[in-house]
This record gives C-alpha cells, structure tokens and sequence, in this order.
C-alpha cells in the first residue's frame, strides 16, 4: 500500500503460500448457495457411502414375486417396489453409491487423458499439434451419447470397468484445449527464456510452472464432469446400454418402470429427483469454483 | 468472406473423413465380426449380401477396406438396416425431417425464451425475481433429458389428458381435412417441441443472462448513459446487441445438447425422426443403423457449427468489413 | 457578479468498499461561470474524475453522494433530482467526453446513428432530421467527408476522429457545459494539439462553458482561464491559469510545475514529487500533503488546513499563508521510501 513501508521480496517469499483447492473451497463457502449445496452433496454422498448399512432391504431381494409386486409407496416401502418385487427406496440408494462411484471414477480417466493430450500437443507443437487438434476437433462434432451408444452397442456385455472406461474416454475433449492453452502461453512466456539462461532444462521449467496453474481449471472440470457422467450413465442406463440389473443405477430404475410409466409413477419420480438433487449441487459448485479462480 | 466459407468449408471436410476413420475403428474394434449382425441374419435376401460383400470389400485387407468405407460414405451408402430390411440413408433420411422440425421449433422457442428471461433478469439484477429465475433455470439444466420427457409424458397425457401420447400424426390423419391436418400435426408436435425447449431454453438463459451481465460495465455502456437514455433503453438497445453476438456462437454449440434431446425426445413422445430410428436400432442391435445415425449426427452437428460461425461473421460489423 | 452555471458546494463522494469507505471526494467547492474553462488538474486518485461523474449522477454503487452536497444547476440541486430529471439534463444541458475514444463507442452501431440517438432521445426528432442533424455537427468538428463517415462503424476510425465523433455527440443539444475528461490523454501528440484547438474553437461558436479535467499542465495553460488543483479528494489550490504558472502557493502545485520538463533545459533527473499518494480509505490528519511536503511543520500534523485566501481569486489549502517564511527553511519529506529516500 502506498505510504507505507514496503515488503521485501524476500519476506512476500517466505510466506506460506495456500494451495489453489483450498483457495478455491475456501472462497466458494463464502457463498450460502455453495455452503447449501456443499451440504446436500455431502449427504448424498454420505448416503452412497453407507448404502450397506442404511438401505432398508437388499437392493436385489425378491422376497415375494407375486404379492410385492409394483407397489406404490408405503410406509414399508417408502418409494414402493418395481415390477421384479424390489424395493425401491434400496435400489435408489445403492443407486447413488454407484452413479457416484461411476461418476467419480469416470471423470479421473477424463482428466487423466485430457492433461496428457493437451500436453503433448502443445508442447510438440507443429504438425503434430495441428493433426491431434483436427482429431480433436472430430471427436468434438460427434455428440457424446452418440458416440457412446456407438460404442457399446458394438460391445454387447460390458462390465462397470468397461463401462468408467468409455464414459472416461469420451469426456476430455475440453480439458485437453484448456491444457493446450496454458502450454502454449507457458512455451512463449519470457521467463522460460530466462530461466533457460540460468541453466534450467525447459521440461523442467514448464513442469514446475504448468502444474499449479493447471490445479483451477482440473478442479472445475472435474466437479462438472462428474455431473454430466452422472447424466449420461443415467440416460445410458436408461436406454438399456449402461448398467445392466440387477445392478441397480438411477436410471436404469426408470428404465425398469419405463412400460408403464404412469402406473408406475414412484419408478420415474424418485430416481429422477436425486439424480436432479445431485448434479443441482455439482453445477452450483463447480461454477463457484470457476467464479473463484476467474475472480484472481 | 467468400474466402472464410471455403476455409471453414475445408475444416468441415477434415473433420467428417476423421469422423468417418473413427467409425470404421468402432466398427471393426467391437468384438466379433462387424458385419455378421448382417450377412448371418436369414431376412436378408441373399443379392443384398452379395452388394454389400462386394462394395466393402470384406476380405479385402484392412486398409482396402477404410477407402472402400470412406468412398462408400462420399456416396451415400451407409449399410443395410436389418430392423427395416431398408438402407440406412433411406431409413434416416425419411426420418430426418421430422427431427429437423422439432429441433428448429426448439431452436427458435428456446432462443426467444432465453433471450426473454434473461433480459429479465438482468433489468432486476440481485432481486428475488433475478434469483428465483436462476434457480429455475439451473433446475432445468441439470435435468436429464429424458427424465423431462417422461414427467412431461406423465403430467399432460396421463394425469391431464390434454395432448395425445404420441406419435406424429392421430390414425385417422388422412380422413382430415387440410386445416384439420395441419391442426393434428401442430397437436403431436407440441409436448416434444415444449420439452425440448425447455431444456434449451435453460442452457441460453444463463449464458444470455452472463453475457448481458458482462456487456454491462463496457464504456460505451456508460457513453449511451451519458446521452440520457433510460436503464432499459440502454439494455434492449445498445447491451443486448453486442451480447447477442455471443449467442450466436451459442446455436452452434449447443448443436450436439439439442441433437441428444432431441433423441430421447423422440423415443419417449414416439416422434418419428433420426433419433427415434437411431434409439429402436439399439434394442435391435440394428448396428449398421446406430452408426449411420453417428455419421449423420455428427455432419449436422459440424454444419451447425459453420452456420453460426457464418452468422457470427455476418453480423459482427468489425468483423463483416474485412 | 453575474450567477455561476455551475455551483458545486461542499460536495463527498464516497465509495463503500470491502476494505473500507473510500471518501474520493472528501468537501469539494467551486463554481463555473458561463463561456468559461474551468481547469481540474491533479495526479490519478486525487477524485477529479469522480467529482465529474459526480455532476451527473454516474456514480453507481458501491459509491454513493453523501446527503447535504449541492450541485446547484440552472436552479435545481443535480444530486436530488430523480431519476426522468437527471436523465433529461445528461447530454442536453450537460455532457460529458471521455478519454478513451476507443472504447467508449458502441462497435455495432454506426458512428452516425450514435450521434443522431442525442437528437432523437432529447429532441425527439425524427431519424432523417436527427441523421442531418449529426452529419452536420460532425462536420463542424472536422471531420473530413462526413456523410461518408457517418456510415461507417467506430473500428473503421482512427482515435482522432473517433474523439471528433464524441465532441459531436457532445455538443449535438448546444449543452451549457461540457465535461471533458482527460480527452487527449490517449491521442497521438500531433492530435492532441488538434482536438484541444477545436475545443476551443467550439467553444467560442456554441458558447459553452467547458470543465477540462487533465493531469497535464499543457492542457490547463492552452485552454483554460481558471484552475482548480486537486489532491486527496480536496481543492488544494484555485487560481486564475496565469496567476497560478506565474505564483504557485500551495507545495503541491509547485511540485507539479517543477517536475514538468523544460525544452532547452538540461536536466539530468527529472523532478519528481517524492512519495504517492495516500489510500483514499485512509486519509491522513491534518494536512494530507504534509509527508510529501519539503516545508511541513507541526502545525501541519495538528491542523487540517482551510482555504486560506492569497490574492484575489487565488486561494490554498496550505498553513504557509499565515507563516510564509517557513518557505526558506525546506527540509527533506518525511515519507519513507523502499530503498532511497529521494532528493
């Protein structure tokens, strides 16, 4: 501040510097919208955590084929029971265990492929860069469902891994650009010249400096890519493609209830909620997010 | 700008061959034989399997094959649809237009909505409309298409009968006069076209809404306030202009979010376009078909966006002059 | 003494902010006589941009005109009119032209439309009468082959003419006064010379009064006949322009002619005022110059000094005027620089 005694670079240096998710959590919380849905995300996922020692029944139970049998709501079976005699309530919640767990798994792969891709392409630059851009490019122009029911139409029984892996695959297209981005302003920067001068080798440099800047934008991809996988496992799930029964996965419960989806309103109605419920929470703090880091 | 069209035009070009080699590589990774879904099926007359092993070349070599494939596609012959005992281009390209119609309805219902709300909201900035109608939109955005559509289905069919279950024309169609048709097409269209934009509407409200809010503080905004003009004056006017320029950005990308709508909208209201052929081939395994879907949707996804990327380039005065 | 234009009495504005009220403009006072240049000159931060946009009512939120300041105008108090009110004297009776020619116009409208809009807002005229009408004022202000021009889009414009574009739109009612904020600091010099001369020229066929707010003492001793200099959100010193280059009272003032660079003069540091300016939140006692000052004294720290009377039309906000011999005595600034403290 002006008129006061100025900081030396050395003591701006030796204090502790936060690392950017805790800057970021930190300023989002500041927020009741985010502290709101910080809340409901937690508790369902708390929820999925606990899914063995909560959920009233086992998800797969058939106790009664015939007297259990598409039931409405009740005081038992609080979101009633689907046409195979299973409750509900149970399949729901180990429903969000595994969309979750889906979710989260499948956006790890994203990420993962979505750094390396823009890193190597902006760093080679030249032909290389321009061909994987074009390819990136025709990924890009190909909806994602689409792309997806391609690929596992082909693959008749598919396993959950199988399945993470090709919601994974299909879901790094943007981060890849972001990455790209920040390689390439990296290359140009003056300061790798300089640190050249110095004796340090470039890989280094752009490691140490690609990294830390890279944390903001991961953190949001990730928190709005575990919102859309959410929703395309469900919309996959419910087309019969992604998570086979007896597993049970939100959509693939409405897939269940999906001939008579009036008699068997609850079978739409509550998977649907929570599914809205918990990507609601995800787009509201993965967009905190973004406003955070943006507003530095 | 004749010179941009023929760039952007090249681009598109790239794009679908890659899109094809992405294709071919589906087709011939997937376990078992690509076209044995085909050529093993009893329905299919025997001069049908003969064109097609002799067009893809099926015990050619690999690479033989890709530019028999890629030839074959710059042609139009997308494969044989065994659910339909049709080619695929027929089957999708009769089915098209319908899909074109709902999306164009959505398009259009969903972009005057948006741009509506979002004018809304930006006049009553931080008040309770303001928010509410954020919170309404974020709701919408975060719904999966296809659970939208059935609630739909459910609350104005089933629990108030208002609008038919589905299809895109009532069994008595013929027998209607010209009015009447055209009254009973309007009728099965609304309850697909009212979701889907619906879902629409959501995805521009909040990116019109953000690119009003950051017009706002640009120092032209404050020259037109200068001159005397009203706050709303001065948004409908000289704000909004220059952020419809992002928007139209905007139809091209929200292109691949319509075309999924679209889909599942399709198959739950039983509306007899691309997406509805596309998502029966799937319980058929109708192969050939879901991937001819893919080609298609994803040209139109790619001439989407040149469209709005000409759009942009039209209306945009700093960029028309050069 | 004829009635001021233009009087502004004890005038704060203050901007409410997470690190504190920010008082930009902390009792400001001074009135513009009609066909007169009025000066402001001062450094960035010192709230003469903000007393402008103050006149107007642009201030928005978080900053705020406080209660009890009066802009007396043509009979009325501009700060508590409505909102219909204000809006009919901006760009009617009052206008305003920026600094940034480059932005402060809509890219995607035509330079001639934006014109005529003043005509069709205030006057109500109709789009070919305003359209003529803003043909007409831009080639009053220059502006090479106008109708041509008229149509075309603010990138298409140089800075030069893109200025010219706003004096019109400026002057499109006949306005009674004119702000013009810094309105050659992001021109060409060569160009800076040409708007400042049509300025002038304007003024004296229209007969407005003309608020010229700068940094650049040039610019006050070419246009204006009356200076106002500010500092920490106060007038620090009003003068006639030529009284003030000729007898500056207040250290400030001095500073600020002595570091302008003489051609024909070697010098081999330029002269600079050492220190900078004090946080607008936090502003200190007494005198706000006092750290910066080479001729402070207790009496500096204690009072906050009033605007003592020089001459005739000449006051300064300095304790110097009732202990002038302590002008002989000058020591080094108290404000504490990193490094060097300077000479």
């Amino acid at each position: 501040m002006p008129g006061q005694i100025q900081d030396s670079a050395a003591t701006r240096l030796a204090r502790p510097r936060e690392s950017p998710l805790a800057l970021g959590v930190r300023r989002i919380l500041r927020r009741p919208s985010s502290r709101v849905a910080f809340f409901v995300l937690g508790v369902i996922v708390l929820v999925g955590l606990l899914a063995p020692l909560i959920a009233p029944y086992n998800p797969s139970a058939q106790p009664d084929i015939v007297g259990l049998k598409g039931l409405p709501p009740s005081f038992a079976h609080p979101f009633g029971t689907d046409p195979y005699s299973r409750d509900v309530l149970s399949r729901v919640i180990y429903g969000a265990r595994l969309s979750l767990m889906i979710g989260v798994l499948a956006t790890i792969v994203s990420l993962t492929v979505g750094v390396a891709y823009g890193a190597i392409s902006g760093y080679a630059g030249g032909f290389l860069d321009a061909v994987m851009m074009r390819v990136l490019d025709a990924f890009l122009s190909i909806p994602r469902l689409l792309l997806l029911i391609g690929a596992l139409v082909a693959w008749p029984r598919l396993s959950i891994s199988a399945l993470v892996v090709f919601l994974g695959l299909t879901g790094w297209f943007g981060l890849s650009r972001i990455v790209r981005g920040q390689v390439l302003a990296l290359k140009h920067a003056e300061f790798v010249t300089a640190a050249q001068a110095l004796g340090a080798s470039r890989r280094r440099i752009l490691w140490r400096h690609l990294l830390p800047n890279l944390v903001s934008p991961i953190v949001v991809a990730a928190t709005l890519g575990v919102a859309h996988v959410i929703v395309l496992e469900a919309g996959l799930s419910y087309l019969g493609i992604g998570v086979q029964p007896p597993l049970a996965s939100w959509g693939n419960i409405i897939n269940d209830g999906a001939d008579q989806p009036a008699a068997l309103w609850w079978m739409s109605l509550f998977p649907g909620l929570f599914m809205v419920l918990t990507v609601m929470t995800l787009n509201i703090l993965g967009e905190a997010l973004r406003d955070a880091y943006e507003r530095r | 700008m004749l010179r941009y069209l023929a760039q952007r035009l090249g681009q598109a070009a790239v794009i679908v061959a890659i899109v094809a080699a992405i294709t071919f590589a589906l087709i011939h990774l997937a376990p078992g034989d690509p076209f044995s879904a085909v050529m093993d099926n009893p329905n299919v007359s025997e001069t049908v399997r003969q064109t097609l092993r002799a067009q893809y070349g099926l015990d050619r070599p690999l690479p033989e094959q890709f530019v028999r494939y890629v030839n074959l596609l710059a042609h139009g012959q997308l494969g044989w649809s065994i659910s339909n005992q049709r080619p695929v281009l027929e089957v999708l390209a009769s089915a098209l237009p319908n899909t074109l119609l709902l999306m164009g309805v959505a398009l259009a219902g969903s972009f005057t909505l948006g741009i509506l709300i979002a004018l809304i909201q930006v006049a009553r900035r931080g008040s309770i409309i303001d928010h509410t109608l954020s919170g309404i939109s974020l709701f919408f955005f975060s719904m999966p298409d296809f659970w939208l559509a059935i609630l739909t289905l459910l609350a104005f069919t089933y629990w108030l009968p208002l609008f038919p279950v589905g299809g895109a024309v009532d069994v008595m169609h013929e027998y209607m006069g010209l009015w009447g048709r055209f009254v009973d097409r309007l009728y099965h269209l609304a309850l697909p076209a009212l979701t889907l934009t619906l879902l629409a509407s959501a995805v521009v409200t909040r990116y019109q809404r953000a690119a009003l809010l950051d017009v706002l503080p640009a120092d032209y905004i404050r020259t037109a306030r200068l001159k005397g003009l009203t706050e709303r004056e001065i948004l409908r006017r000289h704000a909004l202009r220059n952020a419809l320029l992002p928007i139209i950005s905007l139809v091209g990308l929200s292109f691949p979010a319509l075309l999924t709508g679209a889909f599942f909208v399709e198959k739950i209201f039983a509306w007899p376009g691309m997406g509805y052929a596309v998502m029966s081939a799937i319980g058929t395994r109708d192969y050939q078909l879901v991937v001819g879907g893919v080609i298609i949707g994803s040209i139109m996804v790619t001439l989407g966006s040149l469209l709005s990327d000409l759009l942009y380039a039209w209306a945009d005065p700093r960029l028309r002059s050069h | 003494m004829t009635a001021p234009l233009l009087s502004i009495r004890d005038l704060h504005t203050s901007f409410y902010t997470e690190s504190g009220v920010a008082r930009a403009v902390d009792g400001v006072s001074f009135d513009i006589g009609a066909g007169e240049t009025l000066g402001i000159v001062g450094e960035s931060g010192c709230g003469k941009s903000v007393t402008a946009l103050s006149i107007l009512r642009l201030i928005q939120p978080p900053g705020r005109i406080e209660t009890g300041s009066v802009i007396e105008f043509e009979g009325k108090n501009l700060v508590t009119l409505d909102d219909a009110e204000i809006r009919d004297i901006r760009g009617n009776r009052i206008s305003m032209i920026f600094q940034e020619p480059m932005s402060a116009l809509n890219p995607v409208f035509t330079v001639g439309d934006q014109v005529a809009e003043v005509a069709r807002v205030h006057a109500g005229m109709s789009r070919r009468d305003a359209w003529e009408r803003a043909v007409e004022m831009l080639e009053l202000t220059g502006m090479p082959d106008a109708e041509a021009r008229a149509r075309q889009y603010p990138h298409q414009l140089s800075g030069g003419m893109r200025q010219r574009v706003l004096i019109a739109m400026a002057l499109m009612m006949k306005p009674a006064l004119v702000i013009a904020d810094e309105p050659t600091t992001a021109l060409d010099v060569t160009i800076q010379a040409q708007i400042l001369d049509l300025l002038v020229d304007l003024q004296k066929k229209i007969g407005t009064s003309i608020l010229m707010i700068t940094h650049d003492l040039g610019v006050i001793a070419e246009t204006t006949s009356r200076v106002i200099v500010m500092y920490a959100g106060e007038v620090v010193e009003q003068a006639e322009v030529d009284e003030l280059f000729a007898k500056p009272h207040h250290p400030y003032t001095e500073g600020l002619m002595h570091s302008m660079p003489h051609i024909g003069h070697d010098q081999e540091r330029l002269n600079v005022i050492p220190g900078t300016v004090p946080a607008p939140t936090e502003w200190p006692t007494g005198c706000r110059f006092r750290e910066r000052c080479p001729y402070s004294w207790e009496l500096c720290e204690k009072e906050h000094p009033p605007l003592y009377q020089i001459g005739t039309g000449h006051v300064s906000r300095c304790h110097l005027a009732i202990e002038p011999e302590r002008r002989n005595n000058p020591h080094p600034p108290l404000v504490v620089e990193a490094g060097v403290a300077a000479a």
